[in-house]
Formats: structure tokens, C-alpha cells, sequence
């Protein structure tokens, strides 16, 4: 069935079952992978998948839902019928409605969609890429985690007022985990990630030549101080505090009691006036993007952080009407729905007197720590206190020389980290999760070994 | 058509298909396969949400699978898909010989034909008429979020609950012909307290497997105390001071650490990336002497344990470190294939769509002789982690955890908590710095996240001293 007909299909068991209002989220996709091991195929997969969530509304206008990976006529009206037995079960407290914007035009990126390659041509150009890798530096021994995928899928969302969306994509991904060893040393991994529409877009050469040279630039490596240090944080390691702490913008988690801010914190001064932040799920650069949300809501741009205060929240259809706005399309679907950003873009605001511009990742000859990448957020991170504690990879610039740091981790409370960005470099840069430039931090705790 | 011609031609859970099983491996030995293996799966899922005094969330899913392995000498491929027919599935088996390039002039092994099934879901078809209600859990999980209102600097009060019922076929071209039901349920309780600037969090994990009425049994009223608790203690506590020094971690949850920084790298999934330090060190010392560990999948009710795993295989119990003497890795197919280390019944995968990897499943230290106050009388200056939070291991063995409650030991006495402690460390060097054991094992439910996907697992130890380790805060 195409995602026309299960929507009549739905329709049709709806009726049957006297369920005068539903709505439904699907995904199909198609998915192919491979991962070598020292020239030789190591696993090759493929997968083809397809789920369904569908809501139903009882006659008290409460929900209840099911997810189904069974779309035969049977499958569909088993999930009907156990969706509308969990309605009973349905939120009193907090009501949910389709979406008021789920028949508004949606803006549909000009995505490129490219057709599969096939797993041969996957297994040819990932086994050249490790070779090359291989060949790049004396040290690296191996490049243990490797993978080149590309997925083709659907995702469509339709409800019973006649909303109806669908679209389609292409994405590929290339991952180069290298492992470098030198005698008497520990041994040293780093890598890299590039992602594309398709296998053609992604910059192989540049990825395994990134990939090499992180893992080479932590061979020399040394224990750091424990004490307080003036950071430079990556534009990707920027973004993974960020997205960590995105709680402090998320409606739902205002609501939930597990958010920095409250109901009255728009306006609240978080950062320097230097600083602005934005989702913009829609962004020319992001792969991933997608044109509407869960709730068939149209994604679009919006300002988190203006001029260092917070601008706005992101919400659900329920978060709004909680809130009196207008949903932003950042909804997942679900019986509780989730909100979440899609793509955040830092940059730097017209207001950024203050800002010490001598701190330049490129050109300072002071004394500084450069975070490049932070490791086990999913730990590390209290999003709910403001505090985090995580271990990085980077250097210390010290007296003119680059040292990597052995083992570290880097401590703070993110409202103390957005207060004392002392600058924000002029340079965007795009990563796998948003755009953002170089930020400088004064003072924030490291532990090392020392 | 006829009925029969139907059923012959789509896996029926609670049918026999034996014969279009056959069918199945049959035609992929037959296009030169080594060895083919599938992997089919039923499931039916629930959970529910109570936040504050209501019930905000409940959702069912379902879900049917098949995951299809071919080998080919030490290479594999794997396709999972939705489509159960027969030619769903021999479209998937031709997929994977597609794309290992096997041509059909090589000749695979031999298929003799299934063996007899070995059916261990006879006595557990019940389960899924025994296990609670949503009406019946979302009773209970409301009474339980209603007790963890304690005090008004509870702020936030959550209970949560989920069933996952499994039921699975697993068939390959070595005459493996497995069927079996898993159920498995997790609960647990969360705050979070605030008074003023200050802020805390609490929370508790409970799960079993194969043990329908265990939710009915367990006591509510004792979790919520342990969760109120903790968040109270931790809500003015300081940061802690970073830098070196020795700990003591609790029993339970605190296995965790020897989960992620050690047990990891005694999967073969590790040694075929040639990313653990203790490929070669097998009847080598590893560990201080005092540390056993052990990883089993045969507890009764454990988290972790199986009666088979996702290959066919009865799960043993695997002693891996005796003495601090390294002995066993923990095996799968393909690690016995790739690096000669015989199978333990460890072959694990979140679902369908993951191929089985060898993975942890009940893994813990064993008890030692001391009690938990020898170990903390021994320590002048340090810390000790009540309560462990999440943590991971990096590609060269590094790993991170969080402390989530945490206390400073001063002069063999326990003092004042302490908050934003993080553990750092890499296994190679801190097992030999495991010096002491105590004598209260207990095990802790938990779900561990790998190459085949999230799979439900328990953590345990009795308490031990850590001589030194670095503790990462302010």
C-alpha cells in the first residue's frame, strides 16, 4: 500500500469502528550498510522498515494511541481498535487537537534525492576510504569503526479533518574512526562523520584527510592541570552544550518541571547581547531537514536567543494553546508529545561591543583550552540542574605549542557557560548538528590527571 | 486458496513452519551460502506514564519482523524486513547472498534439515493473560507518584512502567529450530526537588524478565522513600573538589562501572576491532586478586537472563575473571567464527532489525569477605558513590561516569554529599586497583546500549574500594 491508500485504508477501519477523529504519523524506508575490516567486507546490511502511530479521539476527546509495524487491513484496524481502547486512558489533565497549522502550506527545501548506489558500490569506495586511511599515517593501526549507509524513506502525516503531507529523501552517511598506536604510548582514536544526500555528495577524501588528522593530532599527548581555564569551544562542541541544554527553550519541559526556565522567562537575559540563537529546522544546510512535524505542524525558523535574551519557546499544538501562541513545528507524535530542535544556528548579534575579538582560535598565542569534541552527554549532562561534567578531546595552547590532552573532563553550569562567553568568533562553521562559530569561555573547571 | 496454502506460505506465530523454514534455508545454502540463520519475532508492547497525580501517557505498539543472516567464510550479511511471506523471506535471503557476491558455483555448507523444535514457550504462553492491566499498573503507578510527595520541595514527581512481551523463531542451517516467549517489565520513580537556587534529581530502576506477576510485588512504598531521600540529600550538597583520590563504590547500580569499563572489552565483538586492551591476556593477571566477575544469563527473574539466546543458544554462566585472572570472553556466532572464542549463549539483539552481537547479560563481581564499613573505615580522605548515574567508554578504553550521589569519606566516617562528581578512568588501569570486596552482592535492572542495539541487562557487585581514581567537578 502507498501512503494514499492507507489513509483510506485507516478512514475505511475508522468508520467501521465509529472513530470520527484520528490522525496518523508513518515512516517506510529503506536502508543500506556496510562496515569493513582491513580490506575485507565485514557486515553488509539492509533493512526495510515500516511503522505506523496511529491516535484515535473517543467520545471525551481523549486520546489514545498505538504504534504498528503490521499494515495489512488486519494490522491497521488492531491498532485502531488498541488505540482506542488506551483513549480511556487518555490525559484529562492536558488535552491534545490536531494541529491548527496541519493544512497550511509547508515549504518543501529543493532537496536533491538520489537513487541508491547499491551495496556493491558502498563496499568499494568504504574499502578505498580505509585503505587510504590506513596509508595516511604509520601509526594508525586500524580504523575499528567504519560504516558508509545511504537510506531512502517516507514520511507522511494525514488526520481525519483531511490534512494530509507526505515526503521523500535521500541520505547517505560516512563514519572513520581511526585508532593510532605508537610504542610506549596509549593508543589514540579519533574520526570523523560526513553526511549527504546521496553517496556522491559526501567529500570522502575530506572525511578520511579530517578523520587522519584528529587521530594524529592526539599521538603527543600530555595530562593537563586541574584548575580553571579560559576554553574555546568547537563550533561542534558549542553545539553539543547547546542542544544538551535545549530544555531551557522546550515548552514541554517548561511544563514538566524539568527545564532552567519557567512559564515567564521570555526576556529572561541568559547570555551577552552578543549572542543569538536560532532552530532553523529548514536551513539550506541541513540534510536532515524536514518539511513539517509530527503533528503535519510546518517547520520553520525561529529565534531562541535575541541579543542574549531568550526570544522564544518551541512547542507542540498542546504546549501552545497552554502557552496562547501558535505551535512552531519542533512535535513529535506520540501519547505524550515530545518537542525537540531540529537544527541550531549560533551566530554572533549586531550588539557585540563587549566581546574581546583578540581571542581567535587561529591566531592567540595566550594560554587557553580548546574543547573539540565532548563525549558521553547522554551522562554527563543534568539538564534539569543547569550542571554538566564531561570528558573531552583538545588541546592546550600553552607558551606557542599544541598539546593534546590525555583525559580530562570539562565541569559548569550551562547559565554561568553562556554568561562568561567572552567572544564569538566571526566564522560560521557547519557540522552534522547545526551551524555555529567558535566560542570562547572564561574560566570553566577541568580535571586532568595532574 | 485453501487455508493450508496460506499458512504454508507466511510464518504463523503458535504455528509449525517448520517446513517453509526449511524452505527458506534450504534456498540460501542452495545459491552457496556457509550458514543461514533467521531470526522472526512477535512483539507487544506497552507503557505507561503517571505524572503528579495523573496518567498522561499510555501507548501500545506492536511489531513483526524477520532478521535474515547469511555467512560466507568470516564475512555476513544481514537483511531485516516486515514482509513475512515466503517470498518476503527468499527475497531477503537473496538480498544478502546479492550483496556478500556469492555466486552460486561455490558450494556452501550442508543442510540436513531442522532439528527437533525446542519449543520454551510452552509454559509461558499464559504470560501475556497474567500480566497486569493498564488499569491495574496505572492504579499503581498513581498510588506511587501520590507517595513521593513528601515535602513541598518535591516539584516534579514521576512513575513509569513498560512491558515488552517478545515472542521469537529462531531457525539456521545448522539445525537450530527455537521457539520462545520473553517478557520483560521495568519500573521506575523520579523527582525532582528545588528549594530557592538549589536543585536535585532522584530516581530508581526496577525490572524482571519472564515473571508476569512481579510488578504486583513490588514495593512502591519502599522506592519512593529511596527516591525522596536521595533528592534531599543531594539538595544543598556542594560540588565536589576534583582531583585523585580513593572511593568506594556502592553495591547494585555501581556494577555498572565494571559493565561499561571492563565488560565491554571482554566481548569478541572488541577483539575482532582489535579495540581491547585484553585480547591477548587471557589466563593473565588483569584484575587485583580480590575481583571475580562473572557474566550469566540463567538468574531466575534477573533483568538479563534468557532460557536462549537470540542465535539458539542456552546461555551459561560465564566466569570471566577468576582471581583477577582473565578467563573467558563473551561469545557470539561471529565471534567464534573471528576470533576462535567458543559461544556462551551471548548472542544479543534488540529486535528484528539488528543482526545478534555478542553482549553482556547478567554481569556482576562476586561477594568478597568485607563489609561495607571496613571499606570505608580504610579510606582517610575520599569519596563514596552512593548512586551511580550513566556514564560510556570511548574507543581506547577510556570511560566516564556520573555520580549521582555522592558523599565525602573523612577520616573512615562518612560526611557531607557531594554533587558533580564524574569518574574517570581506563579498566586496564583501575582493576588492579579494586583492593577490596564486600560481602552484600546485589544485582540492578538496566538496559545497555551497543553495536546490536539497546538490550536489557543487570549490573551488579558488592561494594568496593577503588584505591585511586580521578574524580572529575569543580
Amino acid at each position: 500500500m502507498n501512503s494514499r491508500e492507507i489513509t483510506t485504508q485507516i478512514s475505511k477501519a475508522a468508520d467501521f469502528l465509529n472513530l470520527k477523529k484520528w490522525d496518523y504519523g508513518a515512516s517506510f524506508s529503506n536502508d543500506y550498510s556496510v562496515q569493513v575490516d582491513k580490506g575485507e567486507a565485514k557486515q553488509l546490511k539492509a533493512s526495510q522498515k515500516q511503522i505506523l502511530t496511529l491516535r484515535v479521539w473517543n467520545e471525551s476527546n481523549l486520546v489514545g494511541i498505538t504504534t504498528t509495524s503490521d499494515i495489512s487491513e488486519s494490522g491497521i484496524k488492531k491498532a485502531l481498535n488498541q488505540a482506542n481502547i488506551a483513549s480511556d486512558f487518555g490525559n484529562k489533565n492536558e488535552r491534545t487537537e490536531f494541529s491548527p497549522l496541519a493544512k497550511d502550506p509547508v515549504e518543501f527545501k529543493d532537496v536533491i534525492k538520489r537513487n541508491p548506489v547499491g551495496i556493491k558500490k558502498l563496499l568499494t569506495l568504504l574499502r578505498e576510504a580505509e585503505v587510504k586511511l590506513l596509508e595516511s599515517h604509520e601509526s594508525i593501526k586500524s580504523v575499528p569503526y567504519n560504516g558508509l549507509s545511504e537510506s531512502f524513506y517516507e514520511r507522511v502525516y494525514a488526520n481525519s479533518d483531511g490534512a494530509f503531507r507526505s515526503y521523500t529523501k535521500s541520505q547517505a552517511a560516512l563514519y572513520l574512526y581511526a585508532r593510532a598506536e605508537e610504542k610506549n604510548k596509549k593508543p589514540r582514536s579519533s574520526g570523523s562523520v560526513k553526511i549527504g544526500y546521496g553517496v556522491e555528495d559526501i567529500d570522502i577524501e575530506t572525511c578520511i584527510k579530517d578523520a587522519s588528522n584528529k587521530t594524529i593530532s592526539h599521538l603527543n599527548y600530555s595530562s593537563i592541570k586541574t584548575d580553571k581555564y579560559l576554553i574555546c569551544f568547537s563550533p561542534e562542541s558549542f553545539l553539543t552544550i547547546i542542544n544538551a541544554f535545549s530544555s531551557m527553550f522546550n515548552a514541554r519541559s517548561i511544563l514538566d518541571g524539568v527545564s532552567l526556565s519557567n512559564k515567564n522567562s521570555i526576556g529572561e537575559k541568559l547570555s551577552t547581547e552578543a549572542l543569538n540563537i536560532y532552530d532553523d529546522g529548514l536551513h539550506e544546510k541541513n540534510i536532515s531537514s524536514s518539511p513539517f512535524d509530527g503533528e503535519g505542524t510546518p517547520t520553520k525558523r525561529l529565534c531562541l536567543i535575541n541579543k542574549g535574551k531568550i526570544e522564544n519557546f518551541i512547542h507542540s499544538e498542546s504546549t501552545a494553546r497552554i502557552f496562547k501562541t501558535i505551535p512552531t513545528g519542533h512535535a513529535g507524535l506520540g501519547s505524550k508529545v515530545s518537542v525537540s530542535p531540529d537544527w541550531i544556528v549560533v551566530e554572533k548579534s549586531e550588539v557585540n561591543s563587549d566581546l574581546k575579538t583578540s581571542l581567535d582560535h587561529s591566531s592567540y598565542d595566550g594560554e587557553f583550552v580548546y574543547i573539540e569534541e565532548l563525549n558521553a552527554i547522554h551522562a554527563g549532562v543534568r539538564a534539569s540542574q543547569g550542571s554538566f561534567s564531561l570528558p573531552f578531546d583538545g588541546w592546550l595552547y600553552k607558551n606557542g605549542k599544541k598539546i593534546s590532552i590525555e583525559s580530562a573532563t570539562v565541569a559548569g553550569d550551562i547559565k554561568y557557560l553562556l554568561k562568561n562567553i567572552v567572544n564569538i568568533e566571526s566564522t560560521q562553521e557547519v557540522t552534522t548538528s547545526g551551524i555555529s562559530p567558535h566560542i570562547w569561555v572564561d574560566k570553566l573547571s577541568i580535571t586532568g590527571d595532574e | 486458496m485453501l487455508s493450508s496454502q496460506i499458512k504454508s506460505n507466511e510464518i504463523i506465530f503458535g504455528s509449525c513452519n517448520k517446513d517453509l523454514l526449511e524452505e527458506i534455508i534450504f534456498y540460501g545454502i542452495g545459491l552457496g551460502a556457509d550458514f543461514v540463520e533467521i531470526f522472526i519475532e512477535n512483539t507487544d508492547n506497552s507503557s505507561v506514564l503517571a505524572e503528579e497525580d495523573f496518567i498522561t501517557s499510555v501507548s501500545p505498539s506492536f511489531g513483526r519482523g524477520a532478521g535474515i543472516r547469511i555467512f560466507k567464510e568470516k564475512k555476513d550479511g544481514f537483511v531485516s524486513t516486515n514482509d513475512l511471506t515466503k517470498h518476503g523471506l527468499m527475497r531477503s535471503v537473496s538480498q544478502a547472498i546479492e550483496m556478500l557476491d556469492i555466486t552460486n558455483n561455490k558450494k556452501g555448507e550442508a543442510f540436513n534439515g531442522l532439528t527437533e523444535h525446542r519449543d520454551y514457550s510452552l509454559s509461558k504462553k499464559k504470560w501475556i493473560n497474567e500480566v497486569p492491566s493498564i488499569h491495574e499498573i496505572s492504579e499503581k503507578l498513581l498510588v506511587s507518584t501520590k507517595s513521593l510527595k513528601k515535602n513541598n520541595k518535591i516539584i516534579t514527581r514521576k512513575g513509569s512502567y513498560s512491558r515488552n512481551l517478545q515472542e521469537v523463531i529462531i531457525a539456521s542451517s545448522d539445525g537450530t529450530y527455537v521457539s520462545d516467549i520473553r517478557l520483560h517489565q521495568t519500573v521506575g520513580l523520579n523527582v525532582i526537588a528545588s528549594d530557592a537556587q538549589y536543585r536535585s534529581s532522584g530516581s530508581r530502576r526496577f525490572g524482571s524478565s519472564g515473571m508476569p506477576n512481579e510488578f504486583r510485588l513490588w514495593d512502591h512504598e519502599k522506592a519512593a522513600n529511596e527516591v525522596f531521600e536521595s533528592s534531599m540529600n543531594m539538595l544543598y550538597a556542594d560540588y565536589v573538589d576534583a582531583g585523585q583520590m580513593p572511593v568506594v563504590l556502592a553495591n547494585k547500580f555501581g556494577g555498572v562501572i565494571f559493565h561499561e569499563a571492563c565488560g565491554h572489552l571482554l566481548e569478541t565483538t572488541q577483539i575482532e576491532r582489535g579495540t581491547t586492551p585484553f585480547e591477548n591476556k587471557l589466563n593473565e593477571k588483569i584484575a587485583h586478586e580480590s575481583v571475580t566477575a562473572i557474566d550469566e544469563g540463567i538468574s531466575e527473574g534477573s533483568f538479563g537472563s534468557l532460557s536462549v539466546d537470540d542465535e539458539g543458544m542456552e546461555p551459561e554462566k560465564s566466569v570471566l575473571i577468576k582471581d583477577g585472572i582473565l578467563k573467558k570472553f563473551i561469545s557470539d556466532r561471529a565471534g567464534e567464527l573471528r576470533t576462535g572464542h567458543k559461544r556462551t549463549g551471548s548472542g544479543r539483539r534488540q529486535n528484528y532489525s539488528f543482526a545478534a552481537a555478542s553482549r553482556m547479560r547478567n554481569t556482576f563481581i562476586a561477594k568478597g569477605e568485607h563489609s561495607k564499613e571496613d571499606l570505608i573505615n580504610s579510606i582517610s580522605d575520599g569519596l563514596y558513590c552512593k548512586s551511580m548515574g550513566g556514564g560510556s567508554v570511548g574507543a581506547t578504553g577510556q570511560f566516564n561516569f556520573a555520580v549521582e550521589e555522592g558523599y565525602i569519606i573523612k577520616n573512615g566516617k562518612l560526611t557531607s554529599p557531594v554533587k558533580g562528581a564524574t569518574l574517570i578512568g581506563e579498566a586496564k588501569e583501575v582493576m588492579p586497583k579494586i583492593s577490596m570486596c564486600g560481602n552484600d552482592l546485589e544485582l540492578a535492572p538496566g538496559f545497555c546500549g551497543s553495536i546490536s542495539g539497546s538490550v536489557n541487562v543487570t549490573v551488579g557487585q558488592p561494594h568496593i574500594k577503588v584505591d585511586s581514581i580521578t574524580v572529575g567537578g569543580r
